[in-house]
């Protein structure tokens, strides 16, 4: 099983083949539009991350020692992005994810969607992502 | 009038965004700078740097004397009747807040304050405070779907306890031009002061608060080609004189002992602390800039620059606008249907066009249409047609991307 590391390389090396912006967004909203992560009925007020321009929704739990997560959200973009994470995170054990450094997303460029400023939920979602596999560290 | 002699003037408009020219559509939200603006904010750092009023020596002499005659370029723009009723404030919102608190204090409990359906946080929330405090009651004029005033519904809600109406002449979010003539005509009738919120205004009308006869009007520096950090309350000097200060501490005081503090006259009274003094000569810079423009001449380009935006955003499928008013000025909100605004803003940044996502600071206006927000394109006079049809180019490359 690949490490958060390797999974952080392979995905830095997908998107070096694109040079120009809107390729790249292209292949991010096509990530999104591919995982309908979570059903709308369990888009409940708990899981909600609000943000001033998109919401996000996210459920964690453990199972056999490995974090596991979904998430969504109403805009596409943040769910491309949020998809990535996941997948760089799904399956790992709590205090892997807890120092991880995610630094794929300053290296493919998407740095600017992390910003606090942005206000998309993300900041928030990471946060919470390491949150949720903290209280899990035992 | 040649737009491109105006935009030559200002040099962000010249750069590019990710790696494609600028399209600046956010101007709503802050109007980029003339040389003229930037260069007389260099100038007072460079040489003439120095803390106004009180100071003996020469540089001080220069700087109050530099200061002060910013704030009569102000005066005689929008037509005060004289410089005592121009108060150097933060901005539209410190403003709003000045007002809030100060003649807030001339009010009582059971008083009523008069605002709209359409206004920006910065004129709701100092009400909702000032309400609560004081006990007193907000009163809300709504609006139609078009995003116009129900003014005939005014007549009800004005009564002999209501003591302000607080509305914007502008809607940052619709763009629709509120007959403010004739709400304070009908405010006054009643005796009621009232406060126009012109931070979308100066820059794109024709403002007279002498003509007006508004009792206050409040904006920013920053949306009429002026730094920020910088902005303005206009009172009538009556009522400003009947107001206690709004902040203590210096500047603001003619005497002061341990015991008891008697305050300065106007406007200085309103002003604690050193001011924003290079902003403030930044202000009356942009103002004489203005002031040196066929303004008729502009307000007619922006005109055109809504009738073709509306006009060609009309032409895409699943698009629609919100703010139909028979009166606007040059913004559009819009929505495309099958995306979210989050994603349209960042593709269209990516293409290098500037507009603004979200709910603008305006929830309640968002609430009353029940969306999450909008796209909004707002323009200046330095903006062209050419800008608009690079934005729907890029509408037409970015919709099929974000649909399924």
């Amino acid at each position: 099983m690949d490490t958060i590391t390797e999974k952080e390389e392979a995905i830095i090396d997908e998107f070096s083949i694109y040079d120009d912006w809107m390729d790249k967004y292209e292949y991010i909203i096509e990530l999104g539009k591919d995982l309908p992560l979570i059903d709308d009925d369990q888009k409940t007020e708990d899981k909600l991350i609000k943000g001033c321009q998109s919401r996000v929704w996210l459920s964690a739990e453990k199972r056999d020692g490995k974090m596991k997560y979904t998430a969504d959200s109403d805009a596409i973009i943040t769910k491309g992005i949020i998809a990535l994470l996941i997948r760089v995170l799904n399956n790992e054990k709590p205090e892997d994810i807890a120092k991880a450094e995610l630094r794929f997303i300053k290296a493919i460029g998407l740095q600017e969607h992390l910003s606090p400023t942005r206000s998309n939920g993300l900041v928030s979602m990471v946060k919470q992502m390491k949150m949720n596999a903290l209280k899990q560290v035992s | 009038m040649n737009i491109n002699e105006i935009r030559a003037q200002f040099p962000t408009l010249h750069r590019e965004v990710n790696g494609k020219p600028l399209v600046y559509f956010d101007n709503g939200a802050t109007s980029q700078k003339p040389q003229s603006v930037i260069d007389r904010i260099t100038q007072y750092y460079t040489d003439e740097n120095a803390n106004i009023h009180r100071g003996v020596h020469t540089l001080s002499q220069e700087a109050t004397s530099n200061y002060e005659s910013a704030r009569k370029t102000i005066q005689d723009y929008i037509g005060a009747s004289s410089e005592v009723e121009i108060i150097f404030t933060k901005g539209t919102t410190d403003s709003i807040n000045l007002v809030a608190h100060s003649f807030g204090e001339l009010m009582q409990a059971g008083d009523e304050v008069v605002i709209s359906a359409m206004e920006h946080h910065s004129n709701i929330v100092p009400w909702q405070m000032l309400c609560e405090k004081r006990d007193c009651k907000l009163k809300i004029l709504p609006m139609n779907e078009q995003g116009e005033l129900l003014l005939d519904e005014l007549d009800q809600l004005l009564t002999d306890r209501t003591k302000l109406v607080a509305v914007t002449h502008i809607s940052n979010s619709l763009g629709t031009i509120n007959d403010v003539d004739e709400i304070i005509r009908k405010a006054h009738n009643v005796g009621a002061k009232v406060l126009i919120d012109g931070a979308q205004s100066v820059q794109h009308l024709d403002v007279d608060v002498g003509k007006l006869d508004c009792d206050f009007y409040a904006f920013s520096g920053h949306k009429l080609f002026g730094p920020t950090g910088v902005g303005i309350l206009y009172g009538k000097r009556e009522l400003l004189e009947q107001m206690p200060p709004y902040q203590g501490g210096g500047d603001m005081i003619k005497e002061v002992t341990l015991e008891k503090t008697t305050y300065n006259t106007l406007p200085h009274k309103f002003e604690a602390g050193t001011p924003n003094i290079a902003g403030g000569i930044g202000l009356g810079a942009a103002f004489e800039f203005l002031s040196k423009l066929d303004m008729s001449a502009l307000v007619e380009h922006e005109q055109d620059l809504l009738d073709y935006a509306t006009e060609q955003l009309e032409k895409i499928d699943g698009l629609k606008i919100y703010g139909t008013a028979k009166t606007k000025t040059s913004v559009v909100s819009f929505l495309i249907e099958g995306t979210h605004p989050y994603d349209v803003g960042t593709l269209l940044d990516k293409l290098g066009i500037a507009v603004r996502t979200g709910h603008h600071c305006t929830q309640p206006v968002m609430q009353f249409y029940n969306i999450p927000g909008t796209i909004r394109a707002s323009f200046a006079f330095y903006n062209t047609r050419e800008e608009i049809d690079r934005m729907i180019a890029a509408l037409d490359r970015i919709i099929p991307m974000l649909k399924d």
